[in-house]
């Protein structure tokens, strides 16, 4: 059986990986800001065939009870095994490049309570000599472009900063998965427009529970993405930056 | 924003104002303060007009998704009005359960199927949908949200079983389930010749049978007419099977043009699948998917009939001349040339929904499409509608598009009754079209008994 803690876990994308693990009969530790939509989530695992279900209320912002909820974690059920950092924000670039704090809000809430949080359970996890580290970032974090930047650059924050921690835990038998998803149809995304590319939360869930099965080490999901960020990485950056991206 | 939301026959076509998911239980906008009436939307598989709401309010409840409990000793289940049939299936077959109910496609939310009070192929031992739920909440716009079922809030109860979403938002239902050894179906398949044959072999079948129903070919004509399959079956016992088997393995990958179906190539399939039976009688064990859900083996099969989309036509003949009448349809729709080959027929029976507006009634259930070929069709609908109504009989809302506020106020005597739970804020594409040319103003408006008080968000 797998201890599962699941940081973010009333996001759409989290619900949908809880739900293999649940289906797995395993032990799931759900974080998140509202203790209602966590009861939603922990009642639907729970049908779904989980072993024991605990909430934990938490800002992630909050950085001085990080410890406290991984201790409450460890508590619970165990030493974790698997842990999902799926929380995030999508700012609004433009307010952001209009508003220093908006931006940096949007840093603090993606990058630095993510690399926060990391380091922690890097530590402990490196310490048992075991575990799964599953990080969500983007493939926004791959280039930089003028319609969403900040967005991009916090969560290349978290791909260097998971990439660079997998390099480092590599030999000590901890697996860390960086999970670049493109679009998906969630709340984080209600006010675009959904064309062919947006992918279903349930899709992208799937590819994340496969990707920690298997050890992988990046993920692109819908698997396409690898594919169309691979060319747009290699714009050559003098015609790139004329580009509407 | 305005989004095209479809019905499952894509016809009528209309626009609504906005589409607003809902997400969470807890986190619902103020109904009554949005400028347009509202209506629930899921997952589309109503043909006509019901689960839309031109120049209105969409609330799409698919994101509403989450189980909330499960009796595995009992088979009650209580879940979000989102929650598709199919996401139930994958949880209670493994588990030895099945829906007391199920129409003939898995992909309808939970809150569809009340909304629909949909029936199924036992229909004449089991009732409806409705019969089996426990317990619902209903958010009325007010904000009020209420604990219905067969016990509390009784009248909103009855009215939201079959209400066509037009009570309320249904955020939750809690309904029973039936246990099944196996998730195989020991099947029958009887080749009839004619409608009389038909009557006889339902007949028969009535008793032993808990699922019936039969494929009927519209098209053939003279001493062919009515000829079919009837198909019966019942859970197979020994079978110790419970896998849920539930991919889709094709799909309509695009609108196919509009000439693929036509006359001959629809006679002529029907000529096969009439003659894909070598005997007389044939019996077989099949998995319940292709059993329940032929269709659903294909995504997207609506795209068969192109971009102009199809209409369906289900109506009941009550018993009575009922014979005569099914044969005098049958004879109109062969002679036009125009129906598909999806054409069903089946006795209802007469286990009594809670629903005030349920369509099942003791009878003849007649279900076919038509692909929308403007005028011709119509005009066909009309001669159709006539022969019903003469009958005696009624048409299901969840099918049409087309009926007129006649049909449906001879269908639903009981409409003006219903019409006081109908919630001030919701309404429907379809409700406004039956309800053409009525004064609701004078109607008085429902309201509950102060026993819940609406939520804090």
């Amino acid at each position: 059986m797998t201890n599962v803690l699941i940081v973010g876990a009333t996001s759409a994308i989290a619900h949908a990986v809880a739900r293999h693990f649940a289906a797995a009969g395993d032990n799931l530790f759900l974080v998140g800001r509202n203790p209602e939509k966590l009861t939603a989530v922990a009642d639907d695992l729970r049908v779904h065939g989980a072993s024991q279900v605990q909430t934990y209320q938490l800002d992630v912002n909050d950085l001085e009870r990080h410890a406290d909820m991984l201790a409450a974690a460890t508590a619970a059920f165990g030493p974790v095994d698997v842990a999902l950092i799926a929380h995030g924000v999508l700012p609004d670039q433009k307010a952001c490049e209009q508003d220093v704090y908006e931006m940096l809000q949007a840093f603090q809430t993606n990058a630095v309570s993510t690399m926060a949080l990391l380091t922690l359970i890097a530590n402990d996890f490196e310490a048992r000599g075991r575990g799964t580290i599953v990080v969500i970032s983007s493939v926004a974090g791959d280039r930089g472009r003028q319609s969403n930047y900040v967005y991009g650059a916090s969560k290349a924050a978290v791909s260097i900063f998971s990439q660079g921690l997998r390099n480092r835990l590599a030999r000590r038998g901890v697996q860390v998965i960086t999970v670049k998803p493109g679009m998906v149809d969630t709340p984080m995304t209600a006010h675009m427009r959904k064309g062919p590319l947006f992918a279903s939360p349930e899709r992208v869930g799937q590819d994340i529970y496969q990707a920690i099965l298997k050890g992988k080490d990046v993920v692109y999901t819908p698997w396409y993405w690898r594919l169309i960020m691979g060319v747009i990485v290699h714009i050559p950056e003098r015609v790139f930056k004329y580009l509407r991206l | 924003m305005s989004q095209t939301y479809e019905s499952w026959g894509r016809y009528p076509k209309v626009r609504h104002k906005t589409v607003i998911p809902i997400r969470w239980r807890n986190e619902i906008p103020a109904l009554d303060r949005l400028d347009a009436p509202v209506l629930a939307y899921g997952m589309g598989r109503s043909y006509g007009d019901v689960c839309l709401n031109e120049n209105g309010v969409l609330l799409d409840i698919r994101p509403l998704n989450r189980f909330i409990d499960f009796d595995p000793e009992q088979g009650v289940l209580r879940c979000e009005a989102g929650v598709t049939l199919d996401q139930i299936l994958r949880l209670i077959v493994p588990r030895g359960w099945f829906l007391p109910v199920t129409p003939g496609t898995k992909y309808v939310t939970v809150g569809g199927a009340i909304a629909n009070d949909v029936h199924g192929k036992n229909h004449h031992h089991a009732g409806t949908f409705g019969r089996y739920v426990t317990q619902l909440e209903l958010l009325r716009s007010s904000g009020e949200r209420v604990i219905c079922s067969p016990t509390q809030n009784v009248e909103l109860f009855r009215a939201t079983i079959g209400g066509m979403g037009l009570t309320g938002l249904i955020l939750w239902a809690e309904f029973r389930l039936r246990r099944i050894p196996s998730a195989y179906i020991e099947e029958e398949l009887i080749r009839f010749d004619h409608l009389d044959e038909f009557f006889e072999i339902s007949a028969a079948s009535d008793e032993d049978y808990e699922y019936t129903v039969a494929w009927v070919d519209c098209l053939a004509q003279n001493r062919h007419l009515g000829r079919g399959i009837f198909m019966r079956g019942n859970h197979a016992e020994g079978v110790p099977i419970l896998t849920p088997d539930s991919t889709p393995r094709l799909t309509v990958p695009i609108d196919f043009p509009d000439c693929v179906l036509n006359p001959f190539s629809m006679r002529l399939f029907n000529a096969l699948y009439y003659h894909r039976l070598r005997h007389k009688r044939e019996r077989r064990l099949v998995h319940f998917e292709p059993f329940f859900y032929p269709l659903d083996m294909v995504r997207q099969w609506n795209r068969i009939y192109g971009r102009r989309g199809m209409l369906q036509f289900q109506c009941v003949v009550p018993v009575g001349d009922h014979r005569e009448v099914i044969r005098a349809i049958v004879e109109r729709i062969a002679r036009s040339g125009r129906a598909s080959f999806l054409a069903v027929l089946k006795e209802f029976g007469d286990v009594p929904s809670p629903g005030l507006m349920s369509f099942p009634r003791p009878g003849v259930t007649l279900t076919l499409d038509f692909p929308f070929e403007g005028v011709r069709t119509l005009h066909l609908f009309d001669d159709l509608h006539a022969l019903v109504r003469e009958a005696g009989g009624a048409f299901y809302p969840a099918k049409d598009a087309h009926m007129s506020p006649q049909d449906f106020h001879v269908s639903y005597p009981q409409w003006e009754t219903f019409a006081r739970y109908v919630d001030p804020h919701f309404s429907s594409s379809f409700w406004r079209r039956v309800t053409r040319g009525q004064d609701l103003s004078s109607v008085p408006v429902f309201h509950t008994p102060a026993v819940s008080r609406p939520a804090e968000n």
